[in-house]
């Protein structure tokens, strides 16, 4: 039976092996899951999720699955019926509010339940008459069942509600938030140590080889201390529709500050032209040739683009597209030179990722840097790192 | 054999499920959470609730899996052989034995704690794989086995700064700490401070769980960081009056520094005081 439970999780996209379903089965054979569907949840979780990111995934998922088994959650709860009530005359049609007096309450329960997981699709499509409004009860948490849990809290009854409908790890998704932190750790994957300096270190192996080699006379050997030896070169987009994710940026900016030794910033708008800068407020009396960066810093150094890439399409391939001044050179050219002198390269997009199919320069910029681009997201910079410290 | 809390833990029930589950299976037992939240304290009160003595293994940016079985002291060694000290004709005694290897041949089961494994190199885990799986692994330099007599329970703590293999983590039970609840809170405060005034508990809790709200802090207090401001609140004399303002202003806690360890945050912090003491 607990196969299908497997199979689900895996088709939810979460990392599970053979291993870790058979220690679910030997724990439960060990009667630790006990009769209770919350410890069974526990020693699930336990056992076959091994990262808190996908926490939230996993609730999902064992939601769906035991969906038939478990009673509705919410029902239990002492919930004021009129409040209810009320609340579904908003959500249900006036033919479904008639069938609904023929009905049972548990029947009426059960036909919202489906009425809030269709609204969740229709969220997901894009259109917003749940969520943000503020008329409908299920406010900013949601289409999500807790929604139901928001009279029952207040009766101080909060046991009944099932723990995985609580999703209350939804904020450590990786798809979705992004910390300092968070970006740390990503950064930290395109560490490479390389020793370089002055040998001061005393090299213990080293030392017994060589001492062994002279006849057991010691022999003492040093070595110079490991560096970070990556370097790291980061166009940021600044200005107009950058605008939003101005706070994302800056994370990653002072994550990458700390992070990296050898690292050389610039800022570009929209597209890259003849010229990049480094200080917004005299961007137009302190430029830096875009050819002098080609120039002084070398194909090792890793280039990453920070960047929405939306702009009107002539921005790109235009010579004079530029909306600030008039460039003899179309962005495009300026791309690809760059993409040609910086074989390790990844543009990191704000935008989601669902989204760059519509937009046009989105496609056209990918085309140019070689789909090497991959979305702000813990996720996403996961990918751009891993690419990034692949040998080329 | 089963863990149910002690009288200075307070274990919710996942938590509880996720270490006994680990004891009856002989997994080792991966913990996670935010900084503070009592990842380490977890092992020291399994061992004594369950009567164990508890090993612990700290590891840093330079530690090896090798130094947690056993490691070969070739340097004095090779002093004695150039002192000519008969000692030298034997290798054992110059195998110093690590955790592990004092783990796998006590005469009762332990708690091994191996503590922070993200500080370590990232092969770190992978080296111990064998080792944590059967339980034994061979010292070549005396060709013998060493196998564990039993199974010493395994907790490792990770504080997530990196991430940490696949293999490694299949053969683990893991837990999240999350960060805990009012209740769950009150718990914990009563367990530390049996005898702390209802009013001021109430009072100060609801002062720290408003901090951890104030939007952009970049070190929110955590449970341990309750604990200290308690045992200064405490320690001061400090009346329930000065957490709760008269007139329904914003105040600035006092002894806040022991909640607040980051001057950006303070300086944030104080400026949002101001501000909503200006607005009333």
């Amino acid at each position: 039976m607990l196969i299908d439970f497997f199979l689900h999780l895996k088709a939810r996209k979460l990392p599970v092996s053979t291993k870790e379903f058979l220690t679910l089965l030997e724990a439960v054979q060990a009667g630790l899951a006990g009769h209770s569907m919350e410890d069974f949840y526990f020693l699930a979780r336990a056992s076959l999720v091994k990262d808190e990111s996908h926490f939230d995934r996993f609730d999902q998922a064992f939601g769906e699955y035991f969906k038939g088994i478990e009673a509705i959650p919410g029902l239990e709860v002492d919930l004021p019926e009129e409040w209810l009530k009320a609340m579904m005359h908003k959500h249900l049609s006036p033919e479904e509010k008639a069938k609904l007096e023929k009905l049972g309450w548990e029947t009426l329960m059960e036909e919202f339940k489906k009425r809030l997981q269709e609204q969740k699709g229709r969220h997901q499509g894009g259109s917003k008459w749940v969520g943000t409004g503020g008329t409908s009860p299920f406010g900013n948490s949601g289409y999500n069942p807790e929604g139901i849990r928001v009279g029952g809290e207040s009766g101080g009854n909060r046991t009944a509600v099932k723990v995985w409908d609580q999703r209350e790890y939804r904020n450590l998704d990786d798809t979705i938030e992004l910390g300092t932190r968070n970006i740390k750790v990503a950064l930290r994957r395109l560490r490479r140590f390389a020793r370089l300096g002055a040998p001061d270190e005393l090299d213990l192996d080293g030392t017994i080889a060589a001492t062994a080699r002279n006849a057991g006379y010691l022999d003492l050997m040093m070595r110079p201390e490991r560096h970070n030896a990556v370097k790291v070169l980061i166009f940021f987009d600044v200005g107009g529709s950058m605008d939003e994710h101005v706070k994302v940026c800056e994370e990653l900016f002072s994550a990458c500050r700390a992070e990296f030794k050898h690292l050389e910033y610039f800022y570009f708008h929209n597209c890259v032209y003849d010229h990049v800068w480094r200080d917004s407020i005299r961007r137009h009396s302190e430029r830096t040739p875009t050819l002098d960066v080609l120039h002084k810093y070398g194909p090792d150094y890793k280039l990453i683009f920070v960047g929405d890439a939306t702009m009107s399409p002539y921005e790109i391939l235009q010579p004079g597209g530029s909306i600030e001044y008039s460039n003899p050179e179309p962005g495009a050219t300026w791309l690809r030179r760059l993409a040609d002198a910086y074989p390790s390269l990844a543009w990191l997009n704000p935008e989601p990722e669902r989204s760059w199919d519509y937009r046009q320069t989105i496609g056209i910029v990918r085309q140019l840097i070689g789909e090497k681009m991959f979305p702000l997201t813990l996720d996403g910079m996961t990918r751009a790192i891993t690419h990034l410290s692949r040998k080329n | 054999m089963r863990f149910e809390g002690s009288d200075n833990y307070v274990a919710t029930p996942d938590l509880m499920l996720a270490v006994n589950a680990a004891i009856r299976l002989q997994r080792p037992l991966l913990i996670k959470g935010e900084p503070g939240t009592g990842k380490t304290m977890l092992a020291e009160e399994v061992a004594a609730a369950l009567g164990m003595p508890l090993m612990q293994w700290h590891i840093k940016s330079t530690t090896k899996a090798q130094q947690g079985l056993y490691e070969y002291d070739a340097v004095s060694r090779l002093r004695d052989s150039q002192l000519g000290d008969d000692k030298v004709k034997d290798i054992g005694n110059y195998i110093v034995k690590g955790t592990l290897w004092q783990a796998f041949e006590a005469g009762e089961q332990t708690v091994v704690l191996i503590d922070e494994i993200d500080k370590a190199d990232i092969e770190f885990p992978n080296d111990l794989l064998r080792e944590l799986d059967r339980m034994e692994f061979y010292v070549y330099e005396t060709r013998e086995l060493v196998k564990a007599r039993q199974r010493p329970i395994v907790i490792i703590t990770s504080n997530n700064e990196k991430e940490l293999p696949d293999a490694f983590l299949r053969r683990c039970f893991f837990h999240y700490i999350k960060f805990p609840d009012r209740d769950t809170m009150q718990k914990i405060v009563d367990v530390h401070f049996p005898d702390i005034k209802r009013t001021l508990l109430k009072e100060a809790l609801e002062v720290f769980f408003g901090l951890r709200e104030v939007p952009g802090l970049k070190k929110k207090p955590s449970t341990s960081e309750l604990i200290d401001w308690l045992k200064l609140l405490v320690a001061e004399e400090i009346p329930v009056e000065a957490l709760r303002s008269p007139d329904q202003k914003a105040i600035i806690p006092p002894l806040h520094g022991a909640l607040l360890k980051n001057e950006q945050d303070m300086h944030l912090f104080e400026r949002l005081v101001f501000m909503a003491q200006r607005n009333r």
